[in-house]
């Protein structure tokens, strides 16, 4: 029995792949917020939500659609997901109470397994309760399929198989043992036997007769000798024991497979309901092939910004479809870096089936994604800030493919103008060359604008907006780069009383 | 050419082993030599083939092309191995004879026919791909051959099987409930573990714990397991019966020409193992030609006993060479004290003796004599017992030896005669050596009184040697040289 609510036939913890730059998007794109709201207080979710999210680059366009419709099902039935997530974290909880004790003879096996598995498949009968009573109200090919498992598998009949053989394994008629003679005529190969019990008639039963073999009774008070033979029940049950006990591990990592792939959806859940509380607007954006260069939207917005302050925040549009490099120039704390951020978190939102922070989304999938982000100093000084941020290039480009998206924020600055654009124009062409999506956000007057001289046709130019008053309305408009970043204005905000602005 | 003993050429020999310990054996070391070698193989008792010495030659090359066999790794392996199967035949059938309940003690018997049956055709089998010399090994080989292939033996392990293939697929059920037990035929009911296993298959992912516990199986059985095997005999008269007569009839199933071959090799197998380490060290050991000629020589011989005890101090070990011609029997042996005079004298006893009951010896190259009878006199304590003095003692010895001695014996006489003033002791000595002379008995004579080394055409001089420059270090070479009368008791002294 799979579940397969993420992958379409693949369990989440078999297929999932993480990139070698996790930690660097984890810090560069805020991730923790994220899944934080996701999480709503619980670890679990908070993991899965983690994995989920830095796994994502990996999937493909059919997976993204697969868990979109899943999600798109779960939104509109969230109580019938939620209580899923809660059967299957309460099956996991129950385990603790039959297995507390340390003894591991195949009795008390035996006896914990049978108890442990009574409850559990009271779990199971709730999930096929859930099964029965929501079909037709889902639509989404996962949920159907794992619904039309669920019927399948656990039908009636199966749970009075589970039920009549539970019972028979408290052996109210005694025990069946087979056994071969072995070294010594000592017996070997202890077997616990099923027993026939067929309701025969009394005369089928007097005709049927079989000889009735040999018989003995073991003295009460025989101490060595009940030792004995209770030694031997024990060897007799030791494989039913071994095989129930393995039964009820297999049925808790069906559990524990259900519980990590619906905290994902319930991890959305929260997203979805936060979001919607402070009056932001989700879609569901549109995927599509790596080697296509699409990437449109209107109001997107950084989801770690907004749910940090808790409000509405501003959206920006872009229409960069069949563009490769899009640079970003403008006043100071004109919205940049947030940008850059909304850019890098829709992608990965995307790629892994969730919904986006947009009215609207369309890009190409990413084979992988990478954040060229300014650090802090090295405190060791080891390295100057120039090297640190060359090595770090160095590493990405080692793996660094076509198809693949990558983010610039205020890179190769360290240094005088004039060979901090030489730098990045170099490392611009070069991934460039390799088709790969640059989103390069620069005071690098010099860098951005001899891009623009050369009017390319994959180049796109944006500028945080400025008003002539100074301030800002963190909008991104297309436009050509400016020498001045504005600088001034944020001078005269912190030094000069706002009045005596010039 | 009909098999009889791996010890002797011919079996009669045999009736007059000797089972007190000979009276030389503590003069010579040779009660610490055997006990060496003998030491871990009690149960074979080979004492008796080291006291009883072998008077023809014909005897003494049996044995020396036996030992000449075993040399071969491959055979001495291949004996090691049988031997070790043996005992485990022996262990097991002590074993299994403390055992209470009949089924359980028969079914482990006919194991330990298995065992013998294997061990003996193994042998057979190995022997047949050797290379064997020795009539000996040729004669036993052919013994086993025709053995192995005989009717009684082969009948023996075909049965064996014959039973054990008649109990091995009887299947039984054991019901229990409560304190009640009953066995009863097993009806091909299934298995419930698989049907547990099936009925939650659909679960099944990865591997997970196992969760089944491990069974000890002791040898011996509990009440229970009888009573249930009783119940198993019931279900199955037929075979239990089967296996129920033949071992009755076949209690005493070894064959004892192997069993007393099992044991005498060991007496090979013993003395190869105790020299080898001395081989591995560089020491040489030789198959002397052993006759009646009193010509005798032995070079780079040494003390056996001493060799092992320094062998395992990690000390080097000295070896000396002697010989005499033509008329020459005896050795008189003179020179410092602690300068391996008496160690000479046990060395030309212990090759003697070795070479006599058929040994590889110390030496390079050796030929000794065919003695008749050995007679020793050390130097002893003296026995208030007895009330005499230690020279009337020492006489009285002296004369017991004289008596029975005759030109075939060997007399070794170490120091006597030391409780009198030389002038006696040389009067004395001068007597003594006469009826020796007149005896024509080889002799080695360890003594003071240098006169003795030149009585006579018939007395060797041997010397203790000391380095020339430094008296007071021994060499423990002993040379063939004039007596000087210097016995160097002043270094020993300083010493």
């Amino acid at each position: 029995m799979k579940v397969f609510l993420m992958f379409e036939s693949d369990d989440f913890a078999v297929r999932k792949k993480f990139p070698p730059n996790g930690a660097a998007l984890k810090q560069d794109l805020e991730l923790n917020t994220l899944c934080n709201t996701m999480a709503s207080g619980d670890e679990f979710v908070f993991k899965m939500a983690m994995d989920a999210i830095l796994a994502s680059l990996s999937n493909d366009e059919k997976t993204i659609l697969y868990r979109q419709d899943i999600l798109k099902d779960s939104l509109e039935n969230f109580a019938v997901v939620r209580d899923i997530y809660k059967i299957a974290v309460e099956a996991l909880e129950s385990r603790n109470r039959h297995w507390w004790f340390l003894s591991t003879s195949p009795t008390s096996v035996l006896y914990s397994s049978l108890s442990s598995m009574k409850e559990l498949m009271g779990f199971l009968k709730q999930l096929k309760m859930i099964a029965d009573e929501n079909t037709t109200r889902f639509r989404s090919e996962g949920f159907t399929r794992f619904f039309a498992m669920l019927k399948k598998e656990l039908d009636d009949e199966y749970f009075a198989k589970v039920v009549h053989q539970l019972w028979e394994l408290e052996f109210h008629n005694g025990v069946l043992i087979s056994a071969e003679l072995g070294n010594g005529n000592k017996g070997s190969h202890y077997t616990l036997r099923k027993q026939v019990t067929e309701k025969l008639g009394w005369m089928q039963r007097l005709l049927n007769k079989k000889p009735q073999g040999y018989s003995f009774v073991i003295s009460s008070r025989d101490e060595s000798s009940i030792r004995a033979l209770s030694e031997l029940k024990s060897e007799g049950i030791n494989h039913v024991a071994n095989a129930l006990a393995q039964s009820m591990e297999h049925i808790l990592s069906f559990f524990n497979m259900l519980r990590t792939e619906i905290a994902f959806y319930v991890g959305c859940l929260n997203l979805y309901n936060r979001l919607t509380q402070m009056g932001e607007p989700v879609s569901f954006p549109f995927p599509s092939n790596p080697d296509k260069r699409l990437h449109a939207f209107e109001g997107l917005y950084d989801v770690c910004l907004a749910l940090t302050m808790q409000q509405k925040i501003v959206g920006n549009n872009l229409a960069a479809d069949s563009k490769n490099l899009v640079i970003i120039t403008g006043a100071n704390k004109g919205g940049k870096s947030t940008f850059l951020r909304s850019i890098g978190l829709s992608q990965l939102m995307m790629q892994c089936g969730m919904f986006v922070p947009a009215d609207s989304f369309r890009a190409n999938i990413c084979e992988a994604l990478f954040t060229h982000f300014k650090r802090e100093e090295d405190s060791a000084m080891n390295s100057g800030k120039l090297d640190e941020e060359l090595s770090r290039m160095s590493d990405i480009a080692d793996t660094i493919t076509s198809n693949s998206m990558i983010l610039f924020n205020e890179s190769f600055a360290a240094t005088n103008e004039r060979e901090g654009s030489e730098i990045g124009r170099q490392i611009v062409n070069a991934l460039l060359e390799k088709r790969i999506k640059v989103f390069f956000v620069t005071h690098l007057y010099d860098f951005a604008h001899s891009y623009y001289n050369k009017k390319m046709e994959n180049a796109t130019f944006l500028l945080a907006e400025r008003q002539t008053d100074g301030t800002r309305t963190f909008k991104l408009m297309e436009g050509e780069p400016l020498q001045t970043s504005f600088g001034k204005d944020l001078y005269n905000k912190i030094f000069v009383r706002p009045d005596a602005n010039t | 050419m009909t098999f009889q003993s791996i010890s002797f050429k011919d079996i009669n020999e045999k009736e007059v082993l000797e089972t007190a310990v000979p009276a030389f054996f503590p003069d010579l070391n040779l009660d610490q030599i055997t006990n060496s070698i003998v030491s871990g193989k009690d149960e074979y008792n080979l004492k008796p083939f080291f006291y009883t010495s072998l008077n023809n030659t014909g005897s003494i090359s049996y044995r020396q092309e036996i030992f000449k066999d075993l040399e071969n790794p491959a055979l001495f392996k291949h004996i090691n191995s049988f031997a070790e199967n043996m005992r485990t035949v022996r262990q097991q059938l002590v074993q299994t004879d403390k055992l209470y309940y009949k089924y359980h003690r028969e079914r482990l018997f006919l194991n330990i026919i298995i065992l013998y049956c294997e061990a003996l055709n193994s042998l057979a089998n190995h022997l047949s791909l050797v290379n064997l010399t020795s009539q000996g090994f040729l004669s036993f080989r052919e013994y086993l051959t025709g053995y192995v292939q005989s009717v009684p033996f082969t009948s023996l392990l075909a049965e064996v099987r014959n039973i054990i293939a008649g109990l091995s697929p009887i299947k039984y059920n054991i019901h229990i409930k409560g304190l009640h037990v009953q066995v009863r035929d097993y009806e091909s009911e299934s298995d419930y573990s698989a049907e547990v296993e099936e009925t939650f298959s659909k679960f099944k992912m990865g591997a997970v714990k196992d969760y089944s516990s491990g069974f000890s199986h002791p040898l011996d059985m509990n009440f229970v397991e009888a009573k249930i095997l009783d119940g198993v005999a019931s279900l199955h008269p037929g075979i239990f019966l089967h296996l129920d007569t033949f071992c009755t009839e076949n209690h005493n199933f070894q064959d004892e020409t192997i069993t007393v071959f099992d044991r005498e090799i060991q007496f090979y197998i013993a003395y190869l193992d105790y020299i080898a380490p001395l081989r591995n060290a560089g020491l040489k050991f030789c198959y002397p030609g052993v006759s009646g000629s009193k010509e005798i020589y032995d070079y780079e011989g040494f003390d056996l006993a001493l060799a092992w005890k320094l062998h395992h101090e990690k000390s080097s070990v000295v070896t000396n060479d002697f010989f005499l011609n033509g008329k020459e029997r005896i050795m008189v042996v003179s020179g410092p004290n602690q300068g391996g005079k008496t160690t000479f004298a046990r060395t030309f006893g212990q090759l003697h003796f070795l070479a006599g009951i058929g040994c590889p010896v110390p030496g390079r190259e050796a030929h000794l004599f065919l003695y008749n009878r050995l007679f020793t006199h050390f130097e002893k304590e003296e026995d208030i017992q007895n009330l005499r003095s230690k020279l009337e003692d020492d006489l009285v010895r002296i004369y017991e030896i004289l008596s029975q001695a005759r030109p075939d014996s060997i007399i070794i006489l170490n120091e006597i005669l030391t409780s009198t003033t030389l002038q006696d002791g040389i009067f004395l000595s001068k007597n003594i050596m006469e009826r020796i002379v007149q005896l024509d008995s080889l002799c080695v004579w360890v003594t003071f009184i240098d006169e003795l080394a030149s009585y006579c055409e018939k007395t060797v001089s041997m010397v203790g040697t000391v380095i020339p420059e430094n008296p007071a270090l021994r060499t423990f070479k002993i040379e063939r040289k004039p007596a000087d009368g210097l016995a160097y008791a002043l270094s020993v002294a300083e010493k």
